[in-house]
């Protein structure tokens, strides 16, 4: 069948490259795309093509106004000559492409960007080293390790995660530890303490908080290093057999090298990266998982080059040839490579490596030869950390941490020059102070020296040192220590949340960062990806148009449908999953009227079944999944595994219509027609990719006929539909209505297309084909090429409409977070009227509203519809004013209509329309072409203005990057915070960018979850995430921080206004180890439980009245005027603290040590007290912690005063026994705390927040419930 | 395949029963809570309570420290003859540093009547005051030679000196004796200081050593025959001050004191104040439950009782007006 091809001598070869993956689950957007890509649509997840290249190079010049798609590198090199673009996207020569894993770098490139237009260009990552070069090569000499590892050094096998070992842990762990700012800042600390004229505290004393976080960090470092040591151990003593000496021994992983020839049996997992040789196929077929590598649960196919499949079943394992590959990288889903076997150079592509980690399913055996080992094969190199975001809220904290730092430089320099002043008036009476003395006095060899006294600058500057380590806690590092632990406690109960739990997939809630836990809380805008996010994902054939007539109007379930059963009782194979079947296409199909009709609709439905890359999986049908039909006996059960949704439901659609794929190997395909076998040769397959947008396959057909056919998105298909007859046109013409109907109705719409081969296109193409498969460089474009040698003049057979179901709970979620004042922007790869139809469906359109659409073909005319909508529908232009304006207009609603509602006691309605201050709501639509241009240019900001000023925004046919553009439209242009929600891999970008990214456990893998913050289930799980987790953590955290600051700035005052009264030198009254424990020890558990545990309302408050979240992105628990609230309080508070027990002991007989003690024990409790009064919520555990704090206080303070050789001993005793003690503690506590609680009270009273009205209306609808459940029982 | 499929009922199903997280009110958050909230009443009832239990309290300190009867005497510039026109000459000087000074009892004080001196303007807490002293010298006789700490008061000619310190070499050393119509009135020195620094801090086999022998004198001398334990003066001495301005227990008068006696007190004015412009008093009082005179705590109760009954009332005022 073959014998035209040039490059395949053997008769019996198919084709080196069948049908492989599409990279990615059906991603409907490929990783490779360019930023340039403007017009990426849902429908490549339909079309699923060969990629036997790596897509090198874009070539556009079959497509007219297609971006550039896919790499790189060819069109970075020469960026002009080869291409005519029409459109005018980015610099040519800064078209990159991006691998899946290397989105990551997005987000600290684009932290550089300066302009717009530059932000693609910082994003995208260029792979030189794809290239193969002969220069830059891995030459892999296959079973012939000693040669391929003598030239090259590659690294073994062995894997070591592990970041120590038991020698190099201390120093290298300390090493790591101390880059942290805040151990440095210990570290300094303890140092200072240690030289003998700032000796403040004890030595021992002051090293104690650096000793405990190194020790407990290190701990936790050595514990987990450990488990990375024992997994790694077991790793590396893995065994595989490999090819010694003719022979298959066992060997274990660490010892595999490059160029060794490994077999590995069903059910193994692969050792390394190693080219596929042969497998126990005779077609050279294997089935792999790749759970580990990118959380698919599918099989994937990869093949072994036919060349060699023969060589290695041989038995005889004399294998020899060299494989020429690109240097190891990371990108899972690209390989390139040639191999030179027994004379013959062929291709090798991502389709013939299996990697590291993935499991051998459904395959006897392999052979295959390592090609990157250990450290360099691809499952190491991508298991980076995702980068790490910092929250807002943490941002604030440092800023308010500088004037932290700003306190105690002043506080610090007060001291030094009170010291100086005040050493410069006694400067006469130093010699002769009882207290001072600055010299030795009595005889010996240093009689007469100075004694600790340097001078008065020296002095001075000594005490300034002196003095912050004295107030070294006004920084409060143990902040960011309590800030961790609490939100590990926070995550934790997000996990556990039983309402965030998927039922449907078995996924919980899962939190991957857990820096940003607080962000929730203030989220603004939500980006969201539409398939698989706002919709299931399950693609289930709905609408037929076949030769011009609808079908699928009238769906009838298939065993219902009696034209149906009949054709399904001649299968002896069963689906497992039900399909509708429309019993008017039906009989088109089988009592044919029209001749002509039939024959299309057989085409129709051959080309659904043949073009995909879709593997059937036979089972048994004993098996209770799908064993229903009692009555046919037997039954074979299809699975149909494939990466794309949308395919495996048409395949699906095609088998209830009695077109059943049955077998898929590399050379062919059987389908099952009615109960008759039909073979068909596969010659040729160009899969999806972005730029075409359509994949088409070329068939032989057991008659010699040749045909190719095609399915793909309309708008790339109608372009190379042959233009014929009148009859023709109308066909074009029905279809074309019907198309609009079907996605009206929100179908994802396919075209299929046919066209038979004459001889000498056949050939022609062959050779190109030929060629262009086994091409070492550019093969994406010569590959396009090819095709467009047949893609075109082809005959139309109708089109599919493809129904996506909505997620349950979608529209309330969505309705939940609009009264939030959460904007929810819809970015989708679909075509417009989907995405409108979508938008309706969900919600998030109504009727009532005002669409602009802007879908400009050009610069000018975007410019022009913008500059339209926005004179139209009178919108301001200066964006910032608009935002403030809103904001206030927004809070003022909020306020109104809470109290309203409250009063009432009934639900509130909210006018959403209300809120944007326009009389009609606006909603925005704008598809990806205009976004080209917008956001290239000057028009950005009109867009900008135009949009926040919309209510809803729904982007479709958006590229990746430009989704990511869009957050970043938003980022950049205001303070709000952003949240980008998605499941696919065409989101990660998005995800990334946005301030959250929330990923989806979805259909179409796990790209988007590892590249996500936080990652759920289900779309609906975010109103609960946002409205219940976020305000509560928000407010958690707000709390604790302003709580802290205030905490630790209390007691460094305190010893502020003491160290006042003793002549300025530094004298603490409390002991060392009172100053240490306070902050680790007294006060630090309670604020801990009530940053994980406290909550203002119950979450059925907050689910109700959505408009509380607002709270949060205005910024109500933690801004600046809080800050200085705080601080003012906090300095009263600390007058109180030092004066009251001055005052009560002035003229007494008081020492230092039992004033001391008073203050320690009145300083804790009454910050304990100070969060007592702010609690919402009081649980056990909470009584525990605040009162528990304070036992404890009097716990140690009984400890360290029963040690007789501290000066302080005895002192708690002698103290409790006074009544005076007692007496003043309590005066403390009430006349710090009044002024708080007083204004506290009257804010209530007079500027109640909608948090608080909240909780009394929460607090009475209780009280209300208990008295009527009172009534009822007593009645 | 068949394993596939079989495989992916069953143990689906008890994957979800493992990852499905379990219903208890902890992880839901769901626990039983008091959710305290400011209401009119809770609020009003607060302010009252404040007021209810401050008041009495307010009044029975200010009433215990009306009680308390205080007579201060301030010494240091009288006790100076008035041909010295250089003070610290004086008090360096050999002269006799006895001083005569009357007493007037205004109001009957009854025993125990304590007798403190009080200084001013000693830094007793400056941190190098504070930290001039070796504890465990104090306590252990073995440890007699550990003087780390005591710079620059540590030893002489390599001796060490116990106590070693400044606080210690800076002891307070004025004497009074009172005398009441020509009758003396005993001063008992017993007792004075805190027992448990008697019992554990100051051993009671430690005797003081090179004590006051170096170049200058810097206060009291102690007698070397007498323990450290028992050295009472010293005791209450190094419990440092927690102030600039404070007072020392001296001693107690176990005799009432009628109103309209006249005390006469002979004091040896030893100790040096003058170099650092310090005052000296003397000072004799009875105590009450709160200790010494100070008005302090019950005005502060009172007024904050008062505040806060204030608050109250404005506080229903404006429930009742905005309900």
């Amino acid at each position: 069948m073959s014998s035209d091809q040039p490059l395949l001598s053997e008769p019996d070869l198919v084709p080196p490259v069948i049908h492989h993956r599409h990279r990615k689950s059906g991603s409907r957007t490929s990783f490779f795309e360019v930023a340039a890509d403007s017009s990426t649509t849902d429908h490549h997840r339909e079309v699923v093509l060969a990629k036997d290249c790596s897509f090198h190079s874009a070539f556009c010049n079959n497509n007219n106004n297609s971006g550039i798609s896919s790499s790189s590198l060819t069109e970075a090199q020469n960026p002009d000559s080869e291409f005519r673009l029409e459109c005018p996207t980015r610099e040519r020569g800064l078209l990159r492409s991006w691998g899946a894993m290397e989105l990551h770098e997005i987000s600290t490139a684009s932290a550089v960007t300066t302009a717009p237009s530059r932000r693609i260009h910082h994003k995208s990552v260029q792979f030189d080293e794809q290239i193969l070069h002969d220069d830059n090569a891995r030459l892999i000499y296959i079973n012939d390790p000693k040669k391929t590892n003598d030239k090259y050094e590659f690294t073994g096998n062995e894997i070591r995660t592990s970041r120590y070992t038991f020698i190099t842990f201390l120093p290298k762990n300390l090493f790591i530890q101390f880059h942290r700012v805040a151990y440095l800042y210990f570290l300094a600390i303890a140092a200072l303490n240690q030289l003998p004229p700032l000796a403040v505290f004890g030595r021992t004393v002051s090293l104690f908080p650096l000793l405990f976080v190194l020790c407990v960090t290190a701990i936790k470092d050595g514990y987990e290093d450990w488990r990375r040591h024992r997994s790694d151990n077991n790793e590396n003593n893995r065994e595989s057999l490999v090819l010694q000496s003719s022979d298959f021994r066992s060997k274990v992983w660490k010892k595999i090298q490059a160029g060794e020839v490994v077999k590995i049996f069903a059910d193994e997992t692969i050792p390394a990266d190693m080219v596929l040789l042969g497998t126990s196929d005779p077609s050279g077929l294997a089935y792999i998982q790749t759970m580990n590598l990118d959380g698919e649960s599918n099989l994937k196919t990869r093949y072994a080059k036919q060349e060699t499949t023969s060589a290695v079943s041989s038995e005889v394992c004399d294998i020899a040839g060299i494989i020429r590959c690109e240097q190891p990288n990371r990108n899972i889903y690209e390989f390139t490579a040639n191999m030179e076997f027994n004379g013959i150079k062929f291709s090798l592509s991502q389709s013939n490596i299996v990697l590291r980690g993935c499991q051998l399913k459904n395959t006897d055996w392999i052979i295959g030869v390592v090609v990157y080992a250990g450290q360099e094969t691809k499952a190491m190199l991508n298991s980076a950390a995702s980068p790490s975001k910092r929250s807002r809220l943490e941002g604030y904290m440092n800023r308010e941490t500088l004037w932290l730092s700003i306190f105690l430089f002043i506080m610090c320099l007060v001291v030094a020059l009170g010291m100086c002043l005040w050493l410069v008036r006694h400067k006469n009476q130093l010699d002769t102070l009882p207290y001072y003395r600055k010299r030795y006095i009595n005889k010996g060899p240093e009689y007469g020296k100075k004694y600790k006294y340097y001078g008065i600058p020296m002095e001075a500057f000594f005490s300034f040192l002196s003095s912050v380590i004295v107030f070294q806690i006004m920084i409060p590092i143990s902040l960011y220590i309590t800030m961790e632990l609490v939100r590990l406690g926070q995550s934790y109960f997000m996990i556990e949340d039983m309402h965030m739990y998927d039922a449907s997939s078995g996924s919980r809630f899962q939190c991957r960062s857990l820096n940003i836990n607080e962000d929730l809380g203030q989220i603004r805008y939500v980006f969201s990806d539409k398939t698989g996010t706002l919709t299931e994902n399950k693609m289930e054939f709905r609408r037929a148009s076949v030769h011009g007539d609808n079908y699928g109007s009238s769906l009838l379930a298939a065993d219902d449908s009696s034209a149906a059963t009949d054709v399904i009782l001649k299968r002896r194979w069963k689906l497992k999953s039900e399909i509708s079947v429309d019993p008017k296409l039906m009989s088109v199909l089988h009592k044919n009227p029209n001749r002509d009709e039939r024959v299309v609709a057989h085409e129709f439905f051959l080309t659904l079944a043949a073009c995909n890359t879709v593997i059937p999986i036979l089972t048994d049908g004993e098996f209770s999944g799908c064993g229903t039909s009692e009555s046919t006996g037997y039954v074979e059960c299809i699975d149909y595994q494939g990466e794309s949704p949308d395919e495996q439901a048409l395949v699906s659609a095609a088998s209830a219509y009695g077109y059943t794929l049955f077998e898929r190997t590399s050379g062919h395909i059987v389908i099952d027609i009615n109960g008759e076998k039909l073979r068909l040769d596969v010659l040729g397959l160009h899969e999806f990719d972005s730029v075409r947008k359509r994949m088409s396959v070329v068939i032989r057909f057991p008659d010699n006929a040749v045909k190719v056919l095609v399915k793909g998105a309309d708008t790339s298909m109608f372009s190379i539909l042959a233009n014929g007859s009148e009859s023709h046109n109308s066909l074009l013409h029905a279809t074309q209505s019907h198309l609009t109907e079907y996605s009206s109705q929100g179908l994802r719409t396919l075209v299929v297309a046919s066209r038979s081969l004459s001889d000498a296109e056949l050939e022609e193409w062959q050779s190109r084909y030929g060629e262009a498969s086994t091409a070492l460089t550019d093969r994406a474009s010569k590959l396009r090429q090819a095709a467009a040698l047949i893609e075109c003049n082809l005959n139309l057979l109708g089109a599919t409409g493809i129904e996506d179901k909505l997620q349950e709970g979608v529209p309330e979620a969505i309705e939940s977070l609009r009264q939030a004042g959460i904007k929810v922007w819809v970015l989708t790869g679909d075509k417009q009227e989907t995405a409108i139809s979508i938008g309706l469906s969900c919600k998030l359109l109504s009727a009532d509203m005002q669409q602009i659409v802007i879908n400009g073909t050009s610069e000018e005319e975007c410019g022009n519809l913008l500059g339209d909508a926005i004179a139209k529908y009178g919108v301001r232009s200066s964006s910032r004013g608009h935002q403030n304006l809103n904001n206030k207009t927004n809070a003022d609603h909020g306020n109104i209509d809470i109290s309203n509602s409250s009063k009432s006691m009934s639900l509130p309605k909210w006018n959403p329309g209300k809120e944007e201050g326009t009389t009609t709501p606006l909603a925005l639509i704008i598809d990806g072409n205009s976004l080209v241009y917008i956001l290239e240019k000057e028009l950005e900001s009109e867009l900008f203005d135009l949009a926040t000023s919309c209510k809803v925004v729904l982007c479709c046919r958006v590229a990746p990057l430009q989704k990511a553009g869009i957050v970043d439209l938003i980022k950049s242009r205001t303070d709000d915070m952003t949240l980008a929600i998605g499941d696919g891999a065409n989101d990660v970008s998005m995800i990334q960018m946005a301030d959250v990214g929330v990923g989806i456990c979805g259909q179409e893998g796990r790209q988007a979850v590892m590249a996500s913050d936080f990652a759920m289930g289900q779309f609906r799980f975010l109103k609960r995430l946002l409205l219940v987790h976020g305000h509560w953590n928000y407010h958690r955290v707000g709390y604790l921080v302003l709580y802290n600051f205030y905490r630790n700035a209390v007691f460094v005052l305190m010893l502020f206004w003491y160290i006042l009264c003793t002549a300025f030198s530094t004298t603490s009254a409390l002991t060392d180890w009172s100053s240490v424990f306070y902050s680790v020890l007294y006060t630090s558990v309670p604020t801990i439980f009530v940053g994980i545990l406290d909550k203002d309302l119950s979450h059925k408050t907050l689910l109700q009245y959505p408009k509380l979240y607002s709270t949060g992105y205005r910024q109500e628990a933690y801004n600046m005027q809080l800050f200085w609230i705080t601080m003012i309080d906090t300095v009263w508070q600390s007058l109180v603290l030092f004066y009251a027990p001055l005052f009560t002991y002035k003229d007494s007989s008081i020492d230092i040590w039992s004033m001391g003690s008073l203050w320690t024990i009145a300083v804790v409790i009454l910050v304990n007290a100070h969060l007592a009064m702010d609690i919402n919520r009081w649980l056990l555990i909470t009584h525990y912690a605040v009162w528990g704090s304070i036992i404890t206080t009097y716990g140690c303070m009984v400890i360290l005063d029963s040690i007789p050789v501290f000066p302080n001993f005895w002192t708690i005793y002698h103290l409790a026994k006074s009544p005076t003690y007692w007496i003043t503690i309590l005066l403390i506590i009430v006349v710090a705390l009044l002024p708080r609680f007083t204004c506290k009270v009257v804010w209530q009273i007079f500027w109640p927040s909608d948090i608080q009205i909240a909780r009394e209306a929460e607090l009475m609808r209780r009280r209300h419930d208990r008295l009527q459940s009172r009534h009822q029982g007593s009645s | 395949m068949a394993t596939n499929t079989a495989g992916s009922n069953d143990p689906t199903l008890n994957r979800r029963q493992t990852k499905r997280p379990k219903y208890s009110k902890f992880t839901q958050q769901e626990l039983p809570a008091c959710k305290p909230i400011l209401t009119p009443q809770a609020v009003i009832s607060a302010f009252l309570i404040v007021t209810v239990v401050f008041i009495p309290i307010g009044v029975a300190s200010l009433i215990a420290s009306r009680d308390v009867v205080e007579i201060v005497d301030r010494y240091e510039a009288e006790c100076v003859p008035s041909n010295w026109t250089d003070k610290v000459a004086y008090i360096q000087s050999g002269a006799d540093k006895t001083c005569k000074r009357e007493l007037h009892v205004e109001k009957r004080m009854k025993a125990p009547i304590y007798v403190y001196y009080q200084l001013d303007n000693f830094y007793q807490n400056h941190r190098r005051y504070v930290k001039s002293r070796n504890d465990e010298q104090l306590r252990d006789a073995g440890k007699g030679n550990s003087t780390s700490g005591c710079d620059p008061e540590t030893n002489i000619n390599g001796v060490p000196i116990v106590p070693c310190g400044l606080i210690a070499w800076s002891m307070f050393n004025d004497t009074y004796s009172f005398s009441r119509n020509k009758n003396n009135v005993t001063v008992n020195k017993k007792g004075i200081s805190w027992k448990s620094d008697r019992d554990h801090k100051f051993g009671s086999d430690v005797f003081p050593k090179n004590f006051q022998n170096g170049a200058i004198k810097g206060g009291a001398s102690l007698n070397e025959t007498i323990p450290l334990s028992q050295q009472e003066d010293l005791i209450v001495w190094m419990r440092t001050a927690a102030l600039p301005t404070f007072r020392k227990l001296y001693g107690k008068i176990e005799v009432d004191l009628e109103k309209g006696d006249v005390i006469n007190v002979v004091l040896k004015n030893n100790y040096n104040t003058y170099s650092f412009s310090g005052k000296k008093k003397l000072v004799l009082s009875t105590t009450s439950w709160l200790g010494g005179k100070n008005d302090f705590l019950g005005i502060a109760y009172l007024s904050v009782g008062g505040l806060s009954f204030f608050l109250s009332m404005a506080f229903t005022i404006v429930y009742f007006v905005k309900p």
